[in-house]
């Protein structure tokens, strides 16, 4: 479904990523692990669009996609989440999943102006399918709060939540588990597995949590200081000197 | 020949400008460089440099004092002072109490602080443009006297050779004194700087009043330069000053020396060949051009967006 | 720490003297050719040094002030109240909205002229302000070149009528419709710039537009403008003494009253007060659009609006395009009202007006804008005294409200959205 081939990033003299490639099966959880640095969020970020990577090739579903803008990217199912969670914090909860579901929606002005019965339809759709997922990640008490006034956790959720609702067939999901307690990480953990199960979405994961990316992941990918140096399933990775090397450093 | 010394002299006039606007472009540059906003006060700063340097030309004359070296000397000194603690009480105001927050937010209070200088000085002094005295008087003339002659005033020189002066110094106190080490940590990581030890908080203020030193000579030069001051006299100006740091790349100072020549240049020649009344066109124009192709300007470094 | 902040104190008051005393305390007076120092009446001399004695005792008992600010009752009496049920504040606040139209409607029979005159100009600054409101509140562009767009909105009217003939409701749509364009036009290239880069690049947009009208004088007049603009007609009847177009007729011949002058003042308020609130009404209608949501997403987080499909450029190029739409809409009724227009109505200071009411009314509130046009154009008005000092206080307000209430005056409210669990 996703094949990266040779990516390669070089920010002025800097090569960031150096030919990192990667695949991504339908239905599959794929980790990239690494130490901090290694370029991970890099990688994330030519795959979304924000970079325009310097060399190789991302093929999504048989498409060409490097180079694209972020947002066309995003409207080919292709939908991240950050680092550092990004919320449209002054907007209500439910308010951030109505923009999420932007591209669903009417957006003729003037059928908006009068209110046709198709707008409010599909209007009345996307907020069934934001009640839908507000549910789905126990947010649904909190719809009308403001998403910048919620507990780290539930910003998180909810930030998963806004990518679900645009009903994506890749989701990528950028350190999710960073500065949740562990009943929170486990409750990630099963929302994972569940949205592969349910929804038939594949994930690219990011993560240090070791045990979250054991746990979960189909395939592991790991990059060092912007290099592939190692892939396989986690038992493969588990056992492979190299990534011993790199996490317990070189002795 | 003629029009070769036709050229000479819009060449001199826009060089001359040119520098000025880039004494008063180091005030956004290096302000812009650390703490990332636009001081929009600053050319009501230039300004008041320039009210004050009238107000002590004309208290030293009315006391009887006219060796010319001494008024200059005192005249600048009082603008660079009077101008200096403006720039700190501004940043201290309307600037410190808003740092961090949303972008938009320092911007208007900027804005407001900009609006409330130009009223301050125009209830103070009155909305009507004042004479300022041309102390620095005679030049050079190039040409045949019966046609077009290039001239070049002392006024001109002097202000070339000032701002040359005020840029060396400037340079070698930013890379050479501890203020100016501190000044480069604080724009490279202002929160990485902090846990150093610095105190980013004064360094700031530094930058600020070292601004509003260099745009009050700026001030004292060209209100001696153009012959007459009004409160309104800085806003334009500012927007120069402005567009030449952007041009040159701002946070950069030689750029903001290289913008300040280009603009002053470009202005010259525009109202030389075409009509003065352009002249603000072409520099907004050529600033809007600037930041469509070229964001970071021409000695500026590239940004990579943070995500 | 006593004698430290001694020092500061001492530091701040010098400062305030040295910042104060030249530039209040001595006077340039020009006499005849050459420029003489006066020294200010002793007033002004002793409210400078007033002024340093309060800056230097504050800052000496800096921490002890805010401190006891901090422990004051909060000013808002409403602040710790529980928040009323929303069906219930709807219906008052609909309430409330009909009470406030219908006295606006039937208030300009019963006052003088002169403050119908205003109250229209007041209903302008509204319009103007809700527009910049979409562009600065809620898309988080901050246009200071905006006058641009009320001057094109002018600018259409006072050109077509004066070549063409063209009547106040035909320019109406037309002079909204080319403000719009100009601001795709303007918009289309300089909306991919960072927000401060925007604001500089539009001020300097707005500027190229006031130099242009004020030397291209074979088309606009230059510094003298455009004069003759007519009042708007209404079902073909005009409300002067005489006729003026052909085949128009006069309202008060054919209701057979007696000739007043306050008729048109009177209608031409009304028709501002109807376009006011269309203006506000499809606005509101805006924000609960996804259209206005996404202006709002941008504003919060641009890399995360893009991230979900949003084209930056699209959105931001809706939100200006609107805003100028409405800015050039506020224009001709403003030509009309005038019935002359020159490049002086069109300064940066008139943008810096429209901002400061949006900025006071708080950002993103169309309530809050709209008693902020309110109060910046009429307060003024009652303190003729001090309306020398208007702009000073203007500037000190903006100032103060990024410190302390950014959120102005009367903070956006969210839309409450009714949902039901799904199954």
């Amino acid at each position: 479904m996703l094949e990266v081939r040779n990516l390669s990033m070089r920010f002025g003299g800097l090569l960031a990523v150096d030919q990192v490639s990667l695949d991504v099966q339908e239905r599959e959880i794929v980790s990239i692990i690494g130490p901090n640095g290694a370029g991970k969020t890099t990688v994330f970020n030519c795959m979304s669009g924000f970079y325009r990577p310097t060399g190789g090739t991302i093929l999504f579903e048989g498409r060409e996609i490097q180079g694209k803008p972020d947002f066309r990217i995003s409207r080919l199912g292709l939908v991240r989440t950050f680092q550092h969670v990004r919320l449209f914090s002054k907007m209500t909860v439910v308010e951030n999943l109505l923009v999420a579901q932007h591209r669903h929606l009417n957006t003729n002005l003037i059928a908006g102006l009068l209110r046709t019965p198709s707008y409010r339809q599909r209007e009345q759709q996307a907020l069934d399918r934001a009640a839908y997922w507000l549910d789905r990640v126990g947010l649904l008490d909190m719809a009308n709060r403001e998403a910048g006034n919620l507990a780290y956790g539930q910003q998180r959720r909810l930030e998963i939540a806004r990518c679900m609702v645009t009903e994506p067939k890749l989701l990528m999901l950028d350190e999710p588990a960073a500065g949740l307690n562990p009943a929170e990480t486990r409750d990630l953990n099963q929302l994972i597995i569940g949205l592969k199960e349910d929804y038939n979405v594949s994930v690219v994961l990011i993560e240090h949590d070791m045990s979250l990316v054991m746990e979960i992941s189909d395939r592991i990918n790991v990059i060092n200081q912007g290099r592939p140096l190692a892939s396989g399933t986690p038992d493969e990775v588990r056992q492979n000197d190299d990534v011993i090397k790199a996490y317990l450093g070189e002795a | 020949m003629q029009d070769v010394l036709y050229f000479l002299q819009q060449l001199i006039n826009g060089l001359t400008i040119g520098s000025a606007y880039a004494l008063i472009a180091i005030g956004y540059t290096m302000v812009y460089g650390i703490i990332g906003m636009i001081n929009f006060a600053h050319g009501e700063i230039y300004m008041i440099g320039a009210y004050t340097a009238l107000i002590t030309i004309t208290g030293l004359a009315s006391l009887g004092v006219a060796w010319l070296p001494l008024v200059l000397l005192v005249a600048l000194i009082c603008a660079m002072l009077v101008s200096s603690s403006m720039g700190w009480a501004v940043e201290r105001v309307a600037y410190r109490p808003v740092r961090g927050r949303h972008r938009l937010i320092p911007l208007i209070s900027a804005i407001g602080m900009s609006i409330f200088l130009q009223n301050y000085v125009h209830l103070a002094q009155g909305s009507r443009n004042i004479g300022f005295p041309a102390l620095i008087e005679g030049g050079f003339q190039f040409g045949a006297a019966d046609s077009f002659q290039t001239s070049i005033s002392y006024m001109q020189i002097t202000i070339f050779i000032t701002t040359l002066i005020c840029m060396t110094v400037l340079s070698l106190f930013i890379s050479r004194s501890r203020i100016g080490r501190a000044c480069r940590a604080v724009s490279q990581d202002l929160g990485m700087a902090n846990l150093l030890g610095i105190d980013t908080n004064r360094i700031i203020s530094a930058t600020f009043v070292i601004g509003a030193a260099l745009a009050a000579v700026a001030g004292l030069l060209l209100g001696m330069y153009y012959g007459s001051i009004d409160p309104l006299f800085g806003f334009i100006a500012g927007l120069k000053a402005f567009t030449a740091a952007v041009l040159g790349g701002i946070g950069s100072i030689p750029g903001a020396m290289l913008g300040g020549l280009i603009l002053g240049v470009s202005e010259s020649m525009t109202s030389g060949y075409l009509s003065g009344e352009y002249k603000d066109v072409v520099s907004f124009g050529l600033l809007i051009l600037i930041l469509l192709f070229k964001p970071t300007g021409l000695l500026g470094k590239p940004e990579v967006e943070k995500i | 720490m006593a004698t430290h902040s001694l020092k500061h104190a001492l530091f701040c008051a010098v400062v305030t003297l040295i910042i104060a005393y030249p530039i209040l305390g001595l006077d340039l007076e020009a006499r005849g050719t050459s420029v003489v120092l006066a020294g200010a009446d002793t007033a002004t001399v002793v409210s400078v040094l007033a002024a340093a004695l309060v800056v230097f005792v504050f800052q000496l008992f800096r921490h002890r002030i805010l401190g006891s600010l901090g422990t004051m009752p909060s000013l808002n009496p409403f602040a710790n109240r529980e928040p009323m049920p929303q069906d219930k504040r709807q219906r008052l606040e609909t309430i409330a909205l009909v009470v406030l139209v219908v006295a606006a409607l039937i208030w300009p029979f019963f006052v003088s002229r002169g403050a119908v005159d205003l109250a229209t100009l007041v209903l302008i600054y509204i319009m103007l302000a809700l527009g910049l409101n979409v562009v600065v509140g809620l898309a988080g562009l901050l246009d200071l070149g905006y006058v641009a767009f009320y001057a094109v909105g002018a600018y259409t009217f006072a050109l077509l009528h004066q070549y063409f003939g063209v009547s106040f409701w035909v320019a109406l749509p037309v002079g909204a419709g080319l403000a719009a364009t100009f601001g795709l036009l303007l918009g289309f290239p300089v909306l991919r710039l960072r927000g401060d880069y925007l604001a500089i690049v539009t001020l300097g947009f707005g500027e190229i537009i006031r130099i242009l009208l004020n030397n291209m004088t074979w088309l606009t007049g230059g510094p003298n403008g455009i004069g003759g603009i007519p009042d708007p007609t209404v079902f073909g009847m005009e409300f002067g003494r005489r006729v003026k177009e052909e085949g128009n007729v006069s309202f008060h011949e054919i209701f057979d009253v007696a000739y007043s002058g306050s008729h048109k003042i009177i209608v031409l308020y009304l028709i501002a007060l109807v376009l006011a609130l269309f203006t506000a009404l499809v606005i509101r209608r805006f924000t609960k659009m996804p259209v206005g949501r996404s202006w709002e997403a941008l504003r919060e987080d641009e890399i995360a609006a893009r991230s979900l499909g949003l084209s930056r450029t699209a959105v931001k190029l809706s939100a200006f395009t609107i805003g100028a739409f409405f800015a050039g809409f506020a224009g001709t009724v403003f030509a009309s009202k005038q019935g002359f227009i020159s490049p002086e109505s069109f300064v940066f200071l008139e943008s810096a007006i429209i901002l400061a009411i949006v900025v006071l009314g708080g950002m993103g509130s169309q309530l809050g804008v709209i008693l902020a046009a309110v109060a910046v154009i009429i307060l003024p008005e009652l303190a003729r005294e001090f309306s020398e000092y208007r702009m000073l206080i203007f500037g000190a307000a903006m100032v103060l409200m990024m410190v302390w209430r950014p959120q102005g005056l009367l903070p956006m409210r969210r839309i409450h959205i009714e949902i039901n669990k799904q199954e």
